[in-house]
């Protein structure tokens, strides 16, 4: 295999991920990865399906931890703490690192709760904080204007892509300051997923945005920065106009181009 | 050559073979349901001249034969109470544990598996285990405590199965999602899990107790007396109860003419008690979901 290609992004960086490998049991997920994740940007990670995107995407909150045969070497560094030193507080890394997830997943609860859900089981604020909360985060999801007037209606009556942009409102009130999006717009239709592109675009202004993708077009479109996963390993790293229009490795170029993945 | 849409002989042989597969389901659902009408029938026919406010107000007179069950009714009423504190939390609890903490590994599917073969134990089985456990060991004596707890564990499978489906048919984004907000697991089981699922533990603990109600062997040596003229005073007392009172005065009475009428009263009464047991689930599960539904 031709030597990997991972650049160093200019700017902040926000999470530094070095030497990372994770196993499933005595299977190797992803293979020794090192890259350095900028502030305010947005990073996405490409490659074929089984590669690895969504279990690295669910390192940075440890979601991972989820899964008992699970196991994690390396370290990775957010704001110069490594999140999997024995003294990390999950609920506060949850707070600070947010999730979007592959199918929208709002809570048989009115839209209202849903926004409101972090906050409640937090520190409890008064019902015009919340209010004040939950009208923000809709709006920062641009979805304030269609549900306003329903506020306590039950969340699973939305259609699918306002569904997704919920999800997205329920995790900016909490306020996080990375946001991580696995497959976002891979359940809802063109015109919903344009949205939710653009809501991505608009986010990195105040956050730190990693979108997991197997659609090369939304990754070039949302980016600014692009690593593109095969098989486990870290294959080329770079800006993501970079990568789209002259990538370091074959492979990279095999794939953006569409001949294999 | 172009495939013809009009109807074929092949046609008409699926069609046949859908119409009888259609007609052995039906006829399945008809005979399962004449055959419970018949029972209501045939109860209702022979134990509804039974009834009466005495028959339900008054204790047994004159060897069962005169006055009423009241002492069974209280008797059953108040069992099925312990059964109900003892193996509803206890079942709850026991699968949250099972479902949401317990590592799946060797350990828990023995639990399981054992779990799932107690509930394939003759009631005869936990009767004597009653006896030894309850009665003798801890004290309890022949009294409505020990049967009720008796009977709590003949429920117990129940109740965690029930319980661990209910768990189960909650989607785990719901816990993935309150999780990633910053949830610990408790939080999250309590308000992202729990809700969804009470309505459905319910369900299978009522089923559980209203089989609990009807059992006659667990209680037998355990508590349930064959004749008191008077209602207990206590939970250390001993009871009568519909199912016990049933038996004896079906199988156990000399004057067969007139114990026979008072079995099929008693027994409508019994069947009463279950019936209003489940709707009173049923009710209290619709508010519930929505109460949590919106």
């Amino acid at each position: 295999m031709e030597s990997s290609h991972i650049a160093i992004p200019e700017g902040k960086p926000k999470i530094q991920i070095e030497n990372l490998s994770l196993f499933y049991g005595p299977k190797l997920v992803l293979n020794n990865i090192s890259l350095v994740i900028p502030e305010n940007k947005v990073t996405a990670i490409i490659g074929p399906s089984g590669c690895g995107k969504s279990s690295f995407i669910r390192i940075l909150n440890r979601m991972n931890d989820l899964i008992p045969e699970a196991r994690v070497e390396g370290q990775v560094w957010i704001d110069g703490e490594n999140i999997y030193d024995k003294d990390v507080d999950l609920v506060a890394l949850r707070k600070k690192v947010g999730m979007v997830f592959q199918k929208p997943n709002p809570f048989p609860k009115s839209i209202f709760d849903n926004i409101a859900y972090g906050l409640k089981i937090g520190n409890h604020r008064g019902q015009a904080e919340l209010e004040q909360v939950v009208e923000r985060s809709l709006r920062q999801a641009a979805l304030w204007d269609e549900v306003k007037d329903r506020l306590h209606q039950n969340a699973l009556k939305l259609s699918g892509g306002q569904q997704q942009r919920l999800c997205i409102a329920r995790a900016l009130a909490v306020e996080p300051e990375i946001i991580l999006f696995d497959e976002p717009c891979s359940a809802i239709d063109p015109i919903a997923t344009a949205r939710v592109e653009e809501l991505i675009h608009q986010l990195k202004k105040d956050y730190t945005v990693v979108i997991v993708t197997h659609n090369m077009q939304q990754a070039a479109r949302v980016s600014d920065y692009t690593a593109f996963l095969w098989l486990g390993e870290l294959i080329e790293y770079d800006r993501t106009e970079k990568i789209f229009t002259n990538p370091a490795n074959k492979m990279t170029e095999d794939y953006i181009t569409g001949r294999f993945g | 050559m172009k495939s013809s849409v009009k109807k074929s002989r092949r046609h008409f042989r699926s069609q046949l073979t859908q119409f009888v597969g259609f007609l052995a389901l039906r006829i399945s659902v008809y005979s399962v349901l004449f055959m419970l009408l018949y029972f209501f029938y045939d109860l209702g026919s022979k134990g509804l001249g039974a009834i009466s406010w005495e028959f339900l107000s008054q204790v047994p007179r004159r060897g069962m034969t005169e006055g009423g069950i009241l002492p069974a009714i209280v008797g059953t009423f108040l069992v099925t109470l312990i059964t109900a504190l003892f193996a509803v939390p206890l079942g709850m609890a026991a699968a949250i544990y099972l479902n949401e903490y317990a590592r799946a590994g060797r350990l828990t599917r023995l639990i399981r598996l054992s779990i799932r073969n107690l509930a394939g134990v003759p009631s005869i089985v936990y009767g004597l285990f009653g006896v030894i456990l309850f009665v003798n060991i801890l004290k309890f004596g022949t009294s409505i405590l020990s049967a009720g707890l008796t009977l709590g564990l003949l429920t117990l499978p129940w109740t965690i199965t029930a319980s661990e489906e209910a768990l189960k048919s909650v989607p785990d984004s719901y816990r993935e999602g309150a999780l990633a907000l910053g949830a610990t697991k408790w939080q999250m089981i309590r308000t992202n899990v729990l809700p969804y699922s009470i309505p459905g533990m319910l369900t299978g603990a009522v089923l559980g107790l209203a089989r609990a109600a009807g059992e006659t062997a667990p209680i037998m040596f355990t508590g349930a007396a064959f004749y008191l003229p008077f209602l207990p005073r206590s939970f250390k007392d001993q009871f009568m109860a519909l199912p016990y009172h049933i038996y004896i005065m079906a199988t156990q009475h000399h004057a067969i003419d007139k114990a026979r009428f008072l079995a099929y009263g008693t027994a409508l009464v019994l069947v009463a008690f279950v019936v209003l047991f489940n709707l009173g689930a049923i009710l209290v599960r619709a508010r519930l979901r929505r109460k949590w539904r919106h």
